[in-house]
């Protein structure tokens, strides 16, 4: 960068009357006013009131069951791969002998809740749409270790939020991929 | 002198006789293939490699109206190769004089995408689940030559999987694209054919004939031939993913072959080793011995810490203070009668480790007597390929040594120059016998546990120092007990039974309290600083002119020092 592309710009010199001062506050005590005349912003009384939050709400991870309460995931790492955060950790085993449709499943999986950023890339790297974010937002704990959600937890929130019905299932127009849609 | 044109880049290549494909290679054009190997016979059956080709005269291109299967053609003086990459190639070389009618590899291109459309009609395409996924050529060509989509409306194949294949192989049936690599290896290199093709057309299956399994010792090869996901090795399957794994140069220590190797690794676990190409070592393939003989590397059962005996109990103490009072003890018996003080080494140590403990002990004394540790040896060399029967043929292509130990003769080179000769173990075990002996620094390093069980007894005032990754009879008896490190934990060079140097790279942290042996000697040396084997390796090559080639660094493929 030369010195002739930079453009110097003066601020404008206050005149005696804006270095006063008093019209400034003038003008702020008649927002005030206006405001205590006539409310505009309308603040929500949480926890008494609960937010209606949108579907694609980024909150607490899910593991979604297909038609047979099984895991869906394949544990193919897609979203343990994505993550920026390095918050997925998944052992895959082969699938037990009954499971015809597939050869892999996840023995374990685990997310760290506390390491995660909820940016919902594992999400968009799932290819069997096992991996999906909720509407849980108000996720506390009271050590570490219970931040940690397992298999079992993730499925657990499944449950909870199908049944509650708050989370339909964000699917692809019903398709999950060659990997969790063989022919029955 | 035949000059060959490829994608109008002339290459000289001499007398050779090669192919397109090795032709092309030589320009740095890759010609995409899958069923051509280099160490295989050609069969020209996956028609990825099809290339245009034309002759160059009196300055005039005649270009032949069809595409030919680059691994299945020779070239010859004149010959003028048109790949279906011509569009990336060196523009800084003038084109070549063609038809103006002609278009440079447009037939050639679309020879390969409607190949590629044809290799993927069956394939299930499930990648996510495919263990090959991140290294497959599948992949990687379907993404360069492919078709973005399929425009197949049929439903696919899908014959069941195979795992009885073999006990430590399954097949994937359906992701099999017949290139029949591993047919062939097991037809010519292995030789005792148990793979063979099944049906015909679409149903084409890779078989073995029933109840004769894939059972040979250098079976785990066709997981590596294997250009996609169908053939896996149990051992390996679905423990990661293998864009996670880090891959380090080595060589493998299971016997002395040497092969050359690459050490596949993440967070400091081994997952799988796979060959290296090196001509001068192995050539292209490892026996599974080596190939699953890595599991000693994770062992729970490894000695983690150094182990100083209290009483009759050993007792685990930081590395720090075991290595010093290890050091006294020793040091004490070098000054009282260094004559009764042995020390052997192990075919396991590397030239540098075996360099460092010979340097300091006899730094310390002239008269301290090193020996050749345990060679172990079992059976025969087995060569390859065999016949049906299991009888071995010529030309021999693979031999699996009966010396389990990769560095016998860089551990003799040292010995000799220090000692004068080679004393074998025995002797050291006869003078402790005899109660000569006072002192004894026994090295492993075995990767079986039960392989030093050489000291079955001892004399009561002998003191008796063992290195080694298992525990056994030696260290049951041992006063002082440090961790030996193993191929995966070390830096430094083997020497195999040919005398080729090779480099060994450290792709894992010992475990616990371990140090490398080449550590654990310059601690007992009192030589500050960090082991560094390049450094230790010009300061043996200038003293020992056996490795006198050392001094400059190794090259990847080894350096042969006779």
């Amino acid at each position: 960068m030369s010195a002739k592309t930079v453009r110097w710009v003066e601020e404008p010199k206050m005149g005696l009357f804006e270095r006063m001062y008093l019209p400034a506050i003038a003008q702020g005590i008649a927002t005030t006013v206006r405001h205590i005349l006539k409310p505009q912003v309308k603040t929500e009384q949480y926890p008494e009131q609960e937010p209606k939050l949108p579907a694609n709400y980024r909150g607490v991870h899910r593991l979604n069951r297909d038609d047979d309460g099984r895991v869906r995931c394949v544990a193919c790492y897609m979203c343990a791969t994505a993550c920026p955060a390095h918050c997925i950790d998944i052992v895959a085993a082969p699938a037990p002998a009954g499971w015809k449709d597939r050869e892999k499943y996840p023995e374990t999986f685990v997310i760290d809740e506390l390491r995660c950023i909820y940016c919902g890339m594992c999400e968009e790297a799932c290819p069997v749409d096992a991996i999906e974010l909720t509407t849980l937002y108000d996720l506390t704990g009271l050590s570490r270790e219970e931040m940690i959600f397992d298999k079992e937890k993730l499925l657990s929130v499944w449950d909870q939020t199908t049944k509650a019905g708050t989370d339909p299932v964000r699917t692809k127009s019903g398709h999950y991929g060659p990997a969790a849609d063989l022919p029955k | 002198m035949a000059t060959v044109y490829i994608n109008d880049k002339p290459v000289d290549i001499g007398t050779e006789r090669l192919n397109c494909v090795q032709a092309a290679e030589r320009a740095d054009v890759h010609v995409p293939h899958y069923c051509y190997h280099p160490s295989l016979t050609v069969v020209a059956s996956c028609r990825m490699c099809l290339i245009e080709m034309g002759d160059l005269k009196d300055g005039k291109v005649t270009m032949i109206p069809k595409v030919f299967p680059g691994c299945q053609t020779p070239v010859k003086d004149g010959t003028v190769i048109v790949t279906g990459d011509y569009a990336k190639r060196d523009t800084s070389v003038p084109p070549l004089a063609y038809d103006p009618k002609y278009v440079p590899a447009d037939r050639a291109k679309k020879a390969q995408a409607d190949t590629l459309e044809g290799i993927l009609l069956n394939h299930p395409l499930d990648c996510p689940v495919c263990d090959k996924a991140g290294e497959c050529k599948l992949q990687d060509y379907s993404f360069e030559y492919g078709r973005g989509e399929t425009r197949l409306v049929d439903e696919k194949n899908q014959p069941p999987n195979k795992p009885e294949l073999s006990s430590k192989i399954t097949l994937f049936t359906d992701r099999c694209i017949m290139c029949t690599r591993c047919v062939r290896f097991t037809r010519e290199v292995s030789g005792q054919a148990e793979l063979q093709v099944s049906s015909r057309g679409h149903h084409s299956e890779i078989d073995i004939f029933p109840g004769e399994p894939l059972e040979n010792k250098l079976a785990g090869n066709v997981v590596d031939l294997c250009p996609v996901g169908a053939l896996g090795s149990k051992d390996f399957l679905y423990k990661q993913r293998v864009w996670y794994l880090k891959s380090t140069d080595s060589v493998c220590n299971r016997c002395s072959t040497g092969c050359s190797i690459h050490v596949d690794a993440n967070k400091d676990v081994v997952f799988r080793l796979r060959p290296r190409e090196n001509p001068q070592a192995q050539g292209y393939f490892m026996c599974d011995e080596g190939r699953h003989g890595y599991h000693h590397a994770d062992s729970t059962e490894r000695i983690a810490r150094p182990l100083v005996r209290r009483g009759d109990k050993l007792v685990a103490i930081p590395y720090l203070d075991a290595a010093q009072e290890f050091r006294n003890d020793f040091e004490t018996h070098l000054r009282l009668h260094p004559g009764a003080v042995w020390a052997i080494l192990s075919p396991f140590l590397t030239v540098e480790e075996a360099y460092l403990a010979a340097r300091w002990l006899k730094g310390k004394s002239q008269q301290v007597k090193l020996a050749l540790g345990h060679v172990p040896m079992v059976g025969e060399d087995d060569t390859y390929p065999k016949d049906r029967r299991g009888r071995p043929i010529q030309p021999v292509k693979f031999t699996i040594r009966a010396e389990k130990c990769p560095n016998r003769l860089g551990v003799e080179a040292v010995l000799r120059h220090f000692e004068g000769s080679v004393v074998p173990l025995a002797k050291a075990i006869e003078s402790a016998k005899r109660g000569e002996a006072k002192a004894v620094l026994l090295t492993g390093g075995y990767p079986d546990p039960g392989t030093l069980n050489v000291f079955a007894e001892k004399p009561n005032d002998l003191m008796l120092a063992v290195t080694d990754i298992f525990h056994g009879a030696a260290t049951a008896l041992a006063k002082y007990v440090f961790p030996a490190t193993t191929f995966s934990e070390k830096e430094g060079v083997y020497v195999n039974y040919a005398g080729l140097a090779q480099a060994l790279h450290r792709s894992c942290k010992p475990p616990l309290e371990g140090r490398s042996e080449g550590q654990f000697f310059m601690d007992l040396a009192q030589r500050n600083g960090l082991f560094n084997a390049a450094t230790i390796r010009k300061e043996l090559a200038a003293e020992i002119r056996y490795f006198a080639k050392l001094a400059d660094g190794i090259p990847e493929l080894g350096v042969k020092l006779f």
